[in-house]
């Protein structure tokens, strides 16, 4: 008798919010996150430090309810730190000796490392080869997401050097962070220094998008972040992502439809439906589409996958 | 709080060459360190005829030795598993020929280079995207870099702070293109294109773009998307992708940025006085002649402003020298200037 190898399913984890959504939206997003099949759940606030919807402790009484609806916690830290009261506020997160930390700066890996305590490296931490992995692994990183530009070709053969004992991660599904800048998009749009920006972010619970003069949309503008337009939609690698045995795979949250994504990634791991279909059934409620050329090695806005 | 009169040690003005007559114009006009990068895709400057094989980096080495100066090699993309040896070969190389520094970012780079040229002196690329002290700290207590570049991000009152707790010297930008996100931290370039400054060392690469005449006016395109329109009237740019004029909601404007170019003419004394150590000047991908010009400004403004820092003021033909090399003719203080932002 021959046994196959079967590669283990991959866990579901929940990005943090990347908008900024008022407290009420926020904590009733969390409890039907809460009630959902998502295994991990990210949380804190990684674009812009005067965004305070919840307090630290806040964050702290949410990251125990979900913990206690059987959920792994793990706390984001800020992408783009400028100020002392960033790395003060960096630094109380890292020391919080409860939960993990996801490091989204190099700042956050050197406090994590220091401690000795395992962490997550986000994927705006630049790791494009196993060497680079390899080295923080060293320090003490127990599992790695992706950067977002990188093919499925590249990842294989990461995933063949992989340190053991370190988990890959991989965003599949949201709008895709794609940069970070001094400057506040949003606060520009609306004609208002940063320093007095009247918080506007909170008018648009996914940001502003930004078209060309024909109309086509390509970005979203999010505060001091730009994303894509475009929706990234993995779903149909499903089977590609665990034949490369990525252990996690990341979901993005968006104003609307994610419990529904949830439900869809969830259902196609058990194996209950396909996820060719289940993703079409998605992207048909995407307003600019989806998009996964950045996985097939090419522009990330593509969508090259058929869908048809 | 008024400029200190005594002066300090003088700023070494840092010039860019993308090949052995840039050097030798950035060296004979008063450049005291050139940064160049190899012909392929281990630095940010990735462009067809651009860059320096072993021969002319040796040659320009020798040049700038001759002249006392410095030569500091750029390799600071972020390599790919399949291309590993290239970057490995960059930095023996760079060993080899004697240069001054390497400049890098990706960790890999930086271990290898610690590792196997311990007595390399290493400065952290402004694509290592270190924006505060704690990011510094890591690479120093690591790779024991002996710079950094900071990214265009920060305000003159963040530097100053950052200046205050770094372990090593700090080197900032003080003219060119502007980079309006945190270097190394961005994909724009390659969503629409496919290529990105972290992977293939460039940014708006000149193979996906399209300059079309049509009835309604110059069309500039990247990958396909149109990037900006003008009337006759209207200077054309190159489609740098953050520095198109894009439509959100009711608006169409420079969304992201103007095409603008970075100047910090006027905050010498200050950046001098606080400590910073050197001044880069961006365009490797520019001409001999933008060289020559440039060099020319700040070696000027560098030895006016150390000589006499309160008496210190841009003379109205640097800035003039300046606008005309500048990226649709205009300048900016860029983040150092709080308001920017």
């Amino acid at each position: 008798m021959t046994m196959t190898m079967e590669s283990p399913v991959p866990r579901l984890a929940l990005g943090p919010v990347l908008y900024y959504w008022s407290k009420e939206v926020l904590l009733d997003f969390y409890e039907r996150v809460a009630a959902s099949p998502v295994e991990i759940v990210y949380l804190g606030e990684t674009v812009c430090s005067k965004r305070r919807a919840l307090h630290s402790e806040e964050w702290l009484v949410l990251a125990e309810r979900l913990s206690s609806a059987g959920k792994e916690v793990v706390l984001s830290t800020l992408a783009l730190l400028e100020a002392e009261s960033e790395l003060k506020s960096l630094h109380r997160v890292c020391e919080n000796g409860r939960f993990s930390v996801e490091a989204n700066d190099m700042s956050a890996v050197r406090f994590l490392s220091e401690q000795g305590v395992p962490f997550v490296l986000g994927s705006g931490i630049n790791i494009y080869n196993h060497r680079t992995l390899q080295f923080l692994a060293g320090l003490g990183a127990k599992r790695w997401v992706m950067p977002v530009e990188l093919s499925a070709e590249t990842l294989a053969t990461i995933q063949a050097e992989r340190p053991a004992g370190v988990e890959t991660e991989v965003f599949v599904y949201g709008r895709l962070p794609l940069a970070y800048s001094a400057r506040c998009f949003t606060a520009r749009y609306h004609d208002l220094p940063k320093d007095d920006c009247r918080f506007r972010c909170l008018d648009d619970p996914e940001g502003l998008i930004v078209s060309t003069r024909e109309g086509q949309a390509f970005l979203a503008l999010n505060g001091i972040q730009t994303q894509s337009a475009q929706t990234c939609n993995l779903l149909p690698e499903l089977n590609e992502l665990q034949e490369l045995k990525v252990d996690v795979l990341r979901i993005s949250p968006q104003a609307e439809g994610t419990e529904t994504v949830i439900e869809s990634f969830a259902a196609c791991l058990r194996g209950e439906c396909d996820p060719l279909e289940a993703a079409r059934a998605i992207n048909a409620t995407l307003p600019y589409g989806a998009c996964d050329g950045y996985w097939r090695g090419q522009a990330g806005l593509l969508q090259v996958a058929e869908m048809a | 709080m008024p400029i200190a009169s005594a002066p300090s040690k003088p700023l070494e003005l840092v010039c860019p060459a993308g090949n052995l007559p840039s050097l030798k114009t950035a060296v004979d006009h008063g450049a005291d360190s050139v940064y160049i990068g190899f012909r392929n895709d281990t630095n940010a400057r990735h462009f067809p005829g651009l860059n320096f094989d072993a021969k002319t980096a040796a040659q320009g080495i020798q040049y700038a030795h001759a002249k006392g100066r410095r030569v500091f090699v750029a390799l600071n993309t972020f390599p790919q598993p399949s291309g590993w040896e290239r970057w490995q070969r960059a930095v023996d190389q760079a060993a080899d020929l004697g240069v001054d520094a390497v400049i890098a970012a990706d960790i890999s780079v930086l271990d290898y280079a610690h590792r196997h040229h311990p007595e390399l002196p290493l400065h952290l690329s402004v694509q290592g995207s270190a924006t505060n002290y704690e990011a510094i700290r890591f690479y120093h207590q690591h790779f024991g870099i002996r710079r950094v570049v900071l990214p265009r991000v920060l305000s003159l009152a963040q530097v100053r702070h950052v200046l205050e707790d770094s372990p090593v010297d700090l080197e900032v930008f003080g003219f060119g293109g502007l980079c309006i996100m945190v270097e190394g931290r961005c994909l724009l370039s390659s969503y629409v294109t496919g290529e990105s400054p972290n992977m293939c060392g460039v940014c708006s690469p000149a193979k996906a773009v399209r300059w079309e005449e049509t009835p309604r006016g110059l069309e500039t395109r990247l990958g396909g998307l149109l990037i900006d329109r003008y009337t006759p009237d209207e200077p054309a740019g190159y489609p740098t992708l953050c520095k198109g004029r894009f439509t959100v909601a009711d608006q169409t404007y420079y969304a992201i940025e103007e095409p603008t170019s970075l100047n910090t003419l006027e905050l010498l004394p200050e950046l001098q006085n606080m400590g910073i150590a050197a001044i880069k000047i961006e365009g490797r991908q520019r001409s001999p002649a933008y060289v020559t010009q440039v060099t020319q400004v700040w070696r000027a403004a560098i030895d006016a402003c150390q000589r006499n820092p309160a008496a210190y003021t841009p003379k109205p033909e640097w800035l003039r020298e300046l606008g005309k090399v500048s990226e649709g003719r205009q300048t900016t203080l860029g983040a150092y200037h709080r308001n920017w932002q």
